[in-house]
């Protein structure tokens, strides 16, 4: 029988997934962006699930705002890509050193 | 094992693999692909939860518009993406660490956590009384009624959001001609045009 916990550990493993995945792929801005959203997907599974087995459907209002957050920042975060490849012509996160930071 | 056990465990497969498939996919296209795989065994396992409106929204928000925006900005870069995975292999051992330490914190969490006093949570979903009003209605009325300030400022988000990202892309290219309204409508005839009296026979 599927439990609560059971939910919990798929999101737990693709919490994991995507934090290897921002490590692995150090140099690709666009692949981050992606592992990012893995993380917020994940946090989103735990939501549902536990407004789903407590019967609380305040989680899933959650949810959606997370989903807005998410959105919001892929499209700024996207954007910011596309003006910074203009200028530099490439994606490394190795080359955005402008600011000197 | 009900129908609904099986279906959990091929969506909860699907999607550790497609996510782990996401992030060491060698081609960013592929990548994309494998995350739209991804959040549809997501929205999969919340119809699963009995959440069905916060599934169909993943599918039409992510699916639908993120990731065809991720795939957009994929093509339309010309990014030489061989070099950018050469680093892959030194990462590695070093994302491997970071994520054994992360799985195990979380391990260790999840082997004793409780329940805070006064919160049922059920052993399965099936002994969640069933209610009258469906996921979408019940949602609504919780999201316009007490969450009003919230849903109205995610909204401001989405609208700082989109207002950000046109200012960040808009380009003035100074080769294009635009209409100037403004010019337009001041323009006097009397100066715009002039009357000349040409002699027959001579030209101007």
């Amino acid at each position: 029988m599927v439990g609560l916990e059971h939910y919990l550990a798929v999101a737990g493993a693709l919490f994991v997934i995507g934090i290897f995945g921002l490590f692995l792929n150090r140099k690709n801005v666009i692949i981050i962006l992606m592992s990012v959203e893995l993380i917020l997907l994940s946090v989103n599974i735990n939501l549902v699930a536990f407004s789903s087995f407590s019967g609380d459907l305040v989680g899933q209002i959650f949810t959606m705002l997370v989903l807005t957050v998410a959105a919001a920042e892929a499209a700024i975060g996207l954007a910011i890509l596309v003006g910074f490849f203009r200028n530099r012509g490439t994606i490394d996160v190795e080359d955005i050193n402008v600011m000197k930071g | 094992m009900t129908v609904a056990d099986y279906a959990f465990y091929l969506f909860a497969i699907l999607l550790v693999a497609s996510g782990l498939f996401t992030v060491v996919a060698r081609n960013p296209v592929h990548s994309v692909l494998w995350l739209i795989l991804t959040f549809l065994s997501a929205s999969g396992l919340f119809v699963l939860l009995g959440a069905e409106f916060v599934a169909m929204l993943l599918i039409i928000v992510y699916v639908g518009a993120v990731m065809v925006l991720f795939l957009f900005v994929v093509m339309m870069l010309d990014v030489d993406f061989a070099e950018l995975r050469g680093g892959m292999a030194k990462f590695m051992p070093f994302a491997l660490l970071i994520g054994v330490v992360v799985l195990m914190q979380l391990s260790i969490a999840f082997g004793d956590w409780h329940v805070a006093e006064g919160v049922n949570v059920a052993a399965s979903l099936g002994d969640i009384q069933g209610t009258e009003v469906h996921n979408t209605a019940a949602l609504g009325l919780l999201m316009y009624d007490e969450y009003l300030l919230l849903f109205q400022l995610a909204g401001l988000v989405l609208l700082t959001a989109m207002i950000g990202a046109i200012v960040l892309t808009l380009r003035h290219n100074p080769n294009v001609k635009r209409q100037n309204v403004i010019a337009q409508m001041h323009r006097d005839p009397a100066k715009a045009m002039e009357l000349k009296d040409v002699k027959s026979g001579q030209g101007l």
